[in-house]
């Protein structure tokens, strides 16, 4: 059962990838949704077996690799952790693929992307299931790899493999911190099973290992590098550039790899290592101020953007700095939450988005839209409830996990989860305000398109809207719901030995007792931020003109994204690219062709030609090289003695 | 009155040659339209041959007055030859009939040669490894001239035996020294007088002689130089033959020599033989690149491949022996695949020899091009063919004997080789045709081709069993 809703994928995407041909693109679209719809309502199975009925286990599939001391066999952990992301990524992705049979109903290679989407699923549910490092990163890698097909899935824009390659070597750098990582774990603990090495981690806490030349805290330097791996697939800031490139993918890939399921998976592998960060205070102060300053920062790049997908792009990386810090406080449970909701709600927000460019013939920049509410009312009406979600407002999911976010931050009392806690409540206010901004210039004011998109805006086919329906449904209640599993009275039971959280740290239980102006507070600044999105973009339109002028330069640094795109390329990008210009012009091509093939070839073709003079044809010549040949061997052995 | 020898271990030879007498008669009989009948029958008497190798082989047992020896190491040898000349048999019937030089004595010659061949492989006596020999080579020598109205066949035919006689001359001079020197020339004697006594300088001189004349049958550097011409002059089924079986029973001939007499000698005759090595793999290499005719090519290829084979007996060790005698069995199934398509290369019923007349064949033949590149790819040692492990094992036992520099040198020379035998694959598949080769290829031709090419591309999957059984055999040469 369980083999099978992670297999299920694989083999949708074998056929569909493979037989494509012959099949069809309706036959694709078939194999990978049914294959998907089967897995997602297996994991629901699952999820009420394993999480709420208190089942977790391990299934062992066969040994991988035995060498040495290293031992790393296939098999899938489930336990709650797995549970809660199996259903979250089969149902965003089975949401997706229906989704993407109308989306990309005009598309010349159709079983081509619907086999990329089941094959990025299948490696979803291989990361989320690993039951060792090992196992991970191959889920971390093949993800990887399905991001890169995907975003580079109309290959023929150069801006879109540019994009795709960004996203592959930003990514590089931080999965060589995880390798890294593995390693650490390796040389500390001779073993990277995940059970293994928890338990041995309280033994270890103490341990100093070298590094570089220092000796450090062992553990912390581990967390550390396996948190690298997270900030490059989460897109945590210094890391993050890779993400907003990333929305040149078709719509749904951004709203299942960017929003809803890959990027999170740099918060899973967080949860899921939480008994090893518990014993990396230093490591997990690190995560906290990330996680903060990426909530922070992303939130004031986002509402300076015009790109409808990159508004909610970098919205999702704010989202996910959330994540971070609320796992950096050890709020792993809320962390998870947030999670969850956020993959329904940003799905949903990614998928409306989707609509709202379908209906606007393929139109993304804002500034050319509008006044199209009353035309596409039912993607209106998605659009709203996945803000509401976002910006936190009550009965909608966001606000609970992200209320409970902030509250364990602020009852963390240390300097950083303060810090955190400040910077989460001015990005809860900017994400309100970016949310409406949003919702404002696409649907409402005077058309800012041209008569002839204008005559074919439509409101999208039963196959887009469906999906739609059933992640709005995710959107309201899926924290209402589960908020007493993941972060209430239930949280110990629910959770069971999948997150381990010190006593000393339970900021998730502080955080039911703090004072009643903290759970206000969010809430104060979401509304006050679409109150003032309202006053710029609806009844005073001249407003924000006025100020992007007023702080030209404040406006003229956010809107370049912190500079951070030429930061990098001024320091990384252009010393590489002359350094290996000048490796190929002098190294390779001058020393290494000319002395290496070029030479050695040439010196060969000179000793063929001299050895195949040696004959000459004629008996005797033949003869005396058999006798020079005698003499030599029995001169040699002569004159050896 | 003197008792009579135990003849059962020398069961297959006997078999062999009465077999031969008896197939001379019907051919005689019968005329030369008997030919493929005659042909046949003898792949049967070799297939019965084999089965009797077989039935008679087991643990090791001496008999004719210590003259001949029956072991494991024979018994697979044995079966090696005994598949590489009916191999050859089978394809070269069409060719022989196509080329109008059909007559019974081919088969027949084939079958005496095979004989002498197996007596080699038998021989526990310098005396009676002389006597195999000479009746494998007489029977070739004929062989390579048989196509008496072309000068080039008569030509190769003739140098073939004047270089041989000088060779078997060196072989006799030689044993006369060791016999002078040792006191004897029976294995058994000659590896316990050595084991007891110190080493002349005489005795070595001996050994190189011997060694010399050996190494004129392998085509072992600097006892190669007839190799290319004959390959080239003589009839391509002839080629295909000479490339195959005489090999093998010449390989294992030297390895039981080195091994059992003068195993004591190890140090002494590693460096005759890693100067073979040497030689033969960088002249295999370098000379080949040069060629134009493939029967040329696939001469130097096979002085290469001996030299490869000879690194594995350079190691002296169980390992190494076992080495060989794997190299030579995928040898003979990449070697006689690689001929079966070379007997095919026929332009409008015309025999055609040059690389170039394969161009465009994988347009006009794919499934004979497909084979011809596994073949070549697999001589040039690229995994997962069966020619990369038998690399691979003889480089290994290398290794473990310390022989750095000779490994060294084997890995260089066979990625100088690769170059040639990728310059086939490049032709076949890269260059258009000037005119295409005929379509119509023998039915054995195609199934020798197809089951040869599978076991190339498919032997990484159940290596056990060659494994084992070269094992096995090396073991059986070391008990003693």
């Amino acid at each position: 059962m369980e083999v099978l809703a992670i297999f299920l994928p694989l083999l949708g995407a074998f056929i569909a990838g493979f037989f494509g041909r012959w099949i069809g693109d309706r036959g694709a679209q078939i194999v990978t949704c049914a294959g998907l719809i089967v897995s997602a309502m297996i994991s629901i199975w699952l999820f009420n077996d394993i999480a709420l009925g208190g089942n977790p286990r391990t299934v062992e599939l066969f040994t991988w690799m035995d060498s040495g001391a290293l031992e790393v066999s296939w098999s899938l952990r489930l336990d709650s952790l797995t549970a809660v992301m199996l259903i979250v990524v089969t149902v965003v992705s089975s949401c997706v693929h229906v989704y993407s049979v109308g989306y990309m109903s005009h598309d010349h290679s159709i079983p081509r992307f619907m086999a990329y989407l089941s094959l990025f699923t299948f490696f979803m549910l291989m990361l989320v299931t690993a039951d060792n490092l090992l196992q991970m990163f191959f889920g971390w890698e093949g993800v990887g790899l399905a991001s890169y097909l995907l975003i580079n899935f109309w290959y023929e824009k150069p801006s879109a493999n540019a994009a795709a390659m960004k996203a592959f070597i930003v990514n590089r750098v931080g999965d060589f911190g995880f390798a890294l990582g593995i390693m650490a774990t390796f040389a500390i603990f001779g073993t990277i099973q995940f059970d293994a090495i928890f338990g041995a981690v309280p033994q270890a806490a103490n341990q100093d290992m070298n590094f570089l030349g220092f000796q450090a805290h062992a553990l912390t330097v581990t967390c550390l590098l396996l948190f690298m791996g997270a900030m490059g697939k989460s897109a945590q800031l210094g890391l993050h550039t890779w993400l907003p490139d990333a929305m040149e993918g078709p719509t749904p890939v951004s709203a299942l790899i960017h929003a809803a399921t890959m990027v999170t998976a740099g918060v899973f592998m967080v949860c899921r290592l939480s008994p090893m960060f518990e014993y990396a205070p230093a490591a997990l102060a690190v995560v906290t101020i990330v996680g903060a300053l990426t909530a922070f920062v992303a939130a004031t790049i986002g509402f300076t953007q015009f790109d409808i997908k990159r508004v909610i792009a970098y919205s999702t990386m704010s989202q996910l700095g959330y994540m971070f810090f609320a796992a950096g406080v050890s709020a792993y449970g809320a962390a998870m939450f947030h999670l969850m909701t956020h993959a329904f709600f940003k799905a949903l927000l990614f998928l409306g988005a989707g609509s709202v460019i379908h209906a606007m013939s393929d139109e993304q920049d804002m500034r050319r839209m509008g006044g199209i509410w009353k035309m596409i009312p039912f993607t209106y009406a998605m659009m709203w409830v996945g803000s509401l979600a976002l910006a936190g407002i009550p009965v909608f999911a966001g606000y609970y996990s992200k209320d409970m976010i902030l509250e364990a931050a602020y009852a963390d009392h240390s300097a950083v989860g303060t810090l955190a806690f400040w910077l989460g409540i001015a990005a809860a206010f900017l994400t309100a305000f970016y949310s409406w901004r949003l919702i404002i210039m696409a649907f409402h004011g005077k058309p800012r398109a041209d008569e002839k998109t204008m005559a074919h805006v439509h409101e999208s086919p039963l196959v887009m809207t469906l999906p739609l329906l059933v992640l709005a449904i995710g959107a309201v209640f899926s924290g209402m719901v589960a908020y007493g599993w993941f972060v209430g009275e239930g949280r110990a039971e629910f959770w069971g030995r999948a997150i381990l959280v010190l006593h000393e740290n339970d900021t998730v239980e502080a955080a039911h007792h703090v004072p009643g102006w903290v759970p206000l507070a969010p809430l104060v600044v979401a509304l006050a931020g679409i109150a003032t999105a309202y006053v710029f973009y609806m009844f005073r339109p001249d407003l924000p003109g006025a100020l992007a002028q007023r702080f030209a330069g404040l406006h003229r640094f956010l809107y370049n994204k912190w500079y951070f795109d030429e930061l990098y390329d001024r320091i990384f990008v252009r010393p590489a690219k002359a350094l290996g210009f000048g490796l190929w012009q002098a190294g390779d091509r001058a020393v290494i062709d000319g002395v290496g093939p070029d030479g050695v070839a040439a010196a060969t073709r000179g000793m063929a030609a001299r050895a195949a003079r040696l004959q000459s044809g004629y008996v005797y010549h033949y003869a005396f090289a058999m006798v020079v040949g005698v003499v030599v061997l029995v001169g040699w052995f002569y004159l050896r003695g | 009155m003197a008792q009579v020898p135990n003849l059962i271990p020398a069961l297959p030879e006997i078999f062999l040659a009465v077999a031969a007498m008896a197939l001379l008669m019907l051919g005689v009989f019968r005329g030369d339209g008997s030919t493929r009948l005659v042909s046949w029958l003898s792949v049967a008497a070799l297939v019965v041959a084999g089965g009797l190798v077989l039935a008679v082989g087991g643990p090791r047992e001496v008999t004719l007055s210590g003259l001949f020896v029956m072991d494991r190491f024979g018994v697979f040898m044995k079966l090696l030859v005994l598949l590489g000349s009916a191999l050859t048999l089978i394809l070269s019937m069409t060719y022989v009939e196509r080329e109008q030089m059909s007559r019974v004595e081919y088969p027949v010659l084939i079958v005496l040669s095979t004989t002498g061949m197996l007596m080699m492989v038998s021989a526990n006596d310098l005396i009676s490894l002389y006597v195999g020999l000479e009746t494998q080579s007489l029977a070739a020598y004929v062989i390579a001239a048989f196509r008496r109205d072309s000068a080039r066949s008569s030509e190769a035919g003739l140098k073939y035996f004047v270089l041989g006689a000088l060779s078997s001359g060196m072989l006799l001079y030689g044993s006369s020294l060791v016999y002078g020197f040792a006191g004897s020339t029976g294995f058994d004697r000659l590896a316990a007088v050595l084991a007891a006594g110190s080493v002349s300088t005489g005795l070595l001189v001996g050994l190189v002689f011997v060694a010399a004349g050996v190494a004129f049958k392998l085509s072992a550097v600097p006892f190669h130089m007839w190799t290319p011409d004959v390959y080239e002059g003589s009839p391509t089924s002839v080629t295909a033959f000479f490339a195959v079986a005489p090999k093998v029973a010449a390989v294992a001939l030297f390895v039981r020599l080195l091994i059992e007499p003068f195993g004591s000698l190890v140090e002494q005759w590693r460096q005759i033989v890693w100067f073979m090595s040497v030689g033969s793999m960088l002249l295999g290499s370098f000379a080949a690149i040069g060629q134009s005719n493939i029967k040329r090519l696939m001469a130097y290829s096979s002085i290469g491949h001996v030299g490869y084979a000879l690194v594995g007996l350079a190691a002296g060790s169980e390992l190494g022996v076992r080495g060989v005698m794997f190299y030579l069995a995928i040898y003979i199934f990449m070697n006689i695949g690689a001929f079966a398509v070379i007997l095919c290369m026929r332009q409008n019923g015309r025999a055609v020899e040059g690389i170039q007349d394969l161009s465009g064949l994988s347009k006009s033949h794919p499934m004979l091009a497909l084979a011809m590149a596994i073949f070549m790819f697999s001589m040039a040692g690229i995994p997962p063919n069966a020619g990369f492990f038998a690399k691979l094992f003889v480089f290994q036992a290398a290794i473990e004997a310390q022989l750095y520099v000779l490994a060294v040198i084997g890995v260089l020379s066979s990625v100088v080789g690769a170059y040639y035998y990728l310059r086939i694959v490049k032709v076949m598949y890269f260059d258009d045709a000037v005119e295409p080769l005929d379509r119509a290829i023998p039915a054995e031709s195609r199934v020798l081709v197809a089951a040869t090419a599978l076991f190339t591309l498919l032997f990484f999957f159940v290596p056990a069993p060659l494994l084992e059984g070269a094992a096995n055999a090396a073991s059986s040469l070391f008990a003693g």
